[in-house]
């Protein structure tokens, strides 16, 4: 086990470096640099800098370097958590990347994380379900509504919840808090008020997914339910619920859990839209304006530190799996 | 054997009266509905088993032997549908455990406790995430109040019994950690945890290798002596059935075309389908050159089969306008010896 978790360690920690490579390429993709977009930016708001400054500039971002050098003096800042500075795409303010993050990533974290909370609390017990009921109406119904809702944009669907929430539960759904406790002191109400205002895109970033499991576990639980060790189990008396619980279901989690490794990218990905029509404090719009805007620093900060979760999420995953089947331990301990 | 198991298809039945008799089929038809339409799989099999008796059953694949034994334990695959009467002999009274609901109380009850029943595949028989004394362990605590502590040392007692050096190891370890012959001795190990009256052996030692099938079936035959069981052995390999059956059964396409004795059987086969099967049989003394006889064409699939007799097709005795008449009658040729064939009628 040990073995095991050290190697899952060691790919994490390979996988952010690459992931850096690649970032660092990207921000430097566009023509010319930052810190001449930076000037043409100054000089269209008609500032205009000295010489000096230009030079001071220069330096603290490393562009009188050869690449390399360059990328080592900017890994070794990200590393410190000096993400170098937005020179103004989000609200047009010319600020530290780690400010606008700190604004947005906490709750994009959160956010994401309940959504793959629901999307495995919604998934897994009607992929159960469809595989023990196969063909039977309420197989036939999930079914449906699982592609229905795989096929509903996301911020349709969005939209569709916010005007029901508000026409018969009076619940406001946009924002993160209704405007009368925005910008109140924290209080119990209050995070009553905002754990409503969360309902709807925890349920819409949710859903993304929830399709795709649901037929993961449905199909996999149906291959497992045939098989000779279910038999077995049944034929030496077992209840029917025990021994789908015990056996066919665990097995069939394995998959499950190892999928959170993609289903994580699509929350991450998949939030800019969603948090525009609801106006949430979230990434995805900031990374957009960011993209539009060459703004290259935040929107490769952006990119990496969601990509670094993305790979610490599946780090994750892995020792999940390990837990729930001991072959793995075993397997990949004598392979190490 | 009464009368009344020779006759096919009794409308009514009654549990049977011979003590010794432990478990009774009597017109048993499991079928299929598809959309392809039905599928008899075991269609009218009658037969039954003694007290500390192993009756064989043989036949080629899909002749309805395996679907039998699960019928028996009701744990034939969905859509499947077992009719007629299956009467087991329990703590002094019958029970037709074709009238239980399959996934109901009374027939787990009997699962495991008294049929219990081991399969062909030993690799994937064991839940692979779970230890081998977990699921043995189960087999107890599902059936009996006992502590946990109490179940693993039966476990372990029963695995060291079935020949398995290092049991108190051995019972933690997963399934693929055992070797083949292993994991078989682990499955029969948890079959007879609970000293059930009657084992259905579906294929034991098919998946085995010939020396490790030796040993399996000596194993089974050990244990038969010392527990005192009855064994329903299911196999397609003759030379096992010789070894180890007292009675035996052969099935076609579904129905028993011929039952008795061993001795009776392998003395005089009479069904043309059971004669084809003994020529087929690799012997010592056989000329060089000679060839071994198969039998011409396959087992056809019995979906809505035709009333006829099922093995006419591929019959060398074949006689037009009887033989395809009508489904030929079970006959007593001599005492407990029975034939379902025109020939004798």
């Amino acid at each position: 086990m040990r073995a095991y978790l050290v190697r899952r360690f060691l790919f994490m920690v390979v996988g952010w470096w690459l992931l850096s490579v690649v970032v660092f390429i990207v921000i430097q993709l566009p023509p010319g640099d930052f810190l001449t977009n930076y000037i043409a930016g100054q000089e269209q708001a008609g500032t205009f800098l000295e010489r000096e400054e230009i030079e001071s500039l220069k330096l603290y971002y490393g562009l009188d370097r050869t690449p390399i050098e360059q990328y080592f003096y900017w890994a070794g800042r990200f590393v410190v958590g000096d993400l170098g500075r937005s020179f103004g795409s989000w609200r047009s303010a010319e600020q530290p990347v780690t400010k606008i993050l700190a604004e947005v990533l906490p709750f994009t974290i959160i956010l994401s994380t309940l959504a793959l909370i629901f999307t495995f609390a919604v998934a897994i017990p009607i992929g159960i379900y469809s595989a023990t009921h196969q063909y039977r109406p309420g197989d036939y119904f999930f079914t449906a509504v699982g592609f229905i809702g795989l096929a509903v944009p996301n911020f349709m669907l969005a939209l569709l919840l916010m005007y029901m929430l508000f026409k018969y539960f009076d619940i406001t759904a946009g924002g993160l808090f209704s405007p009368e406790y925005a910008l109140a002191d924290w209080s119990i109400e209050k995070v009553i008020d905002m754990l409503q205002h969360l309902i709807v895109p925890v349920v819409v970033l949710g859903t993304a997914g929830t399709a795709g499991t649901m037929r993961v576990m449905r199909g996999v639980l149906l291959d497992e339910l045939g098989k000779q060790y279910v038999i077995t189990a049944r034929a030496r008396g077992v209840s029917e619920r025990k021994l789908l619980f015990k056996y066919p279901v665990r097995l069939a989690l394995n998959p499950i859990v190892s999928s959170t490794a993609y289903i994580l990218p699509g929350i991450f990905g998949g939030n800019a839209i969603v948090a525009i029509v609801l106006s949430l404090p979230m990434t995805g719009p900031v990374l957009l304006t960011a993209l539009r805007a060459q703004d290259m620093f935040l929107a490769g900060s952006i990119v990496m530190v969601e990509g670094a979760l993305v790979i610490f999420g599946t780090f994750l995953s892995d020792i999940l799996l390990a837990l729930v089947d001991p072959r793995i331990r075993q397997e990949r301990a004598a392979a190490a | 054997m009464t009368e009344e198991q020779a006759t096919v298809a009794a409308p009514e039945s009654t549990a049977p009266t011979d003590e010794d008799v432990i478990l009774e089929l009597n017109d048993v038809r499991t079928y299929f509905e598809l959309e392809e339409g039905t599928l008899k799989a075991v269609d009218g099999v009658s037969f039954n088993i003694r007290r500390n008796e192993t009756l064989g059953i043989v036949g080629e694949s899909g002749c309805g032997k395996s679907v039998t034994g699960q019928s028996i334990l009701r744990i034939v695959p969905k859509p499947g549908d077992t009719q007629g009467n299956i009467w087991l002999r329990r703590n002094g009274e019958t029970v037709d455990l074709a009238s239980l609901h399959p996934s109901g109380r009374e027939i787990r009850d009997v699962r495991g406790r008294d049929i219990a029943m081991i399969f062909q595949e030993p690799m994937t028989a064991f839940s692979p995430v779970h230890s081998v004394g977990n699921q043995i362990m189960e087999a107890i605590l599902v059936h009996e109040n006992v502590p946990k502590q109490a179940a693993r040392e039966r476990a372990i007692e029963v695995l060291s019994q079935v020949g398995i050096p290092e049991a108190e190891r051995r019972v933690d370890a997963l399934p693929h950690e055992l070797s083949g012959g292993m994991r078989q001795r682990a499955m029969i190990a948890m079959a007879l945890v609970l000293r059930p009256k009657l084992l259905i052996a579906d294929e034991p030692t098919t998946a085995l290798d010939v020396t490790i099938q030796a040993q399996i079936l000596r194993l089974m035959q050990d244990l038969q002596k010392e527990m005192g069981m009855s064994i329903m052995f299911i196999t397609h390999n003759l030379g096992v059935i010789a070894n180890m059956a007292d009675q035996m059964v052969v099935m076609y396409l579904g129905r028993v075309v011929e039952q008795g004795s061993v001795e009776a059987i392998f003395g005089e086969p009479q069904h043309p389908y059971t004669q084809a099967l003994m020529q087929s049989i690799p012997r010592i003394g056989l000329t060089r050159g000679e060839r071994l006889t198969s039998i011409a064409g396959t087992v056809p699939v019995p979906l809505n089969p035709p009333a006829e007799c099922g093995f006419s097709s591929r019959c060398p005795k074949f006689i037009p306008g009887r033989c395809d008449a009508d489904v030929p009658k079970m006959i007593e040729t001599s005492p407990g010896h029975h034939v379902r064939c025109v020939l004798y009628e």
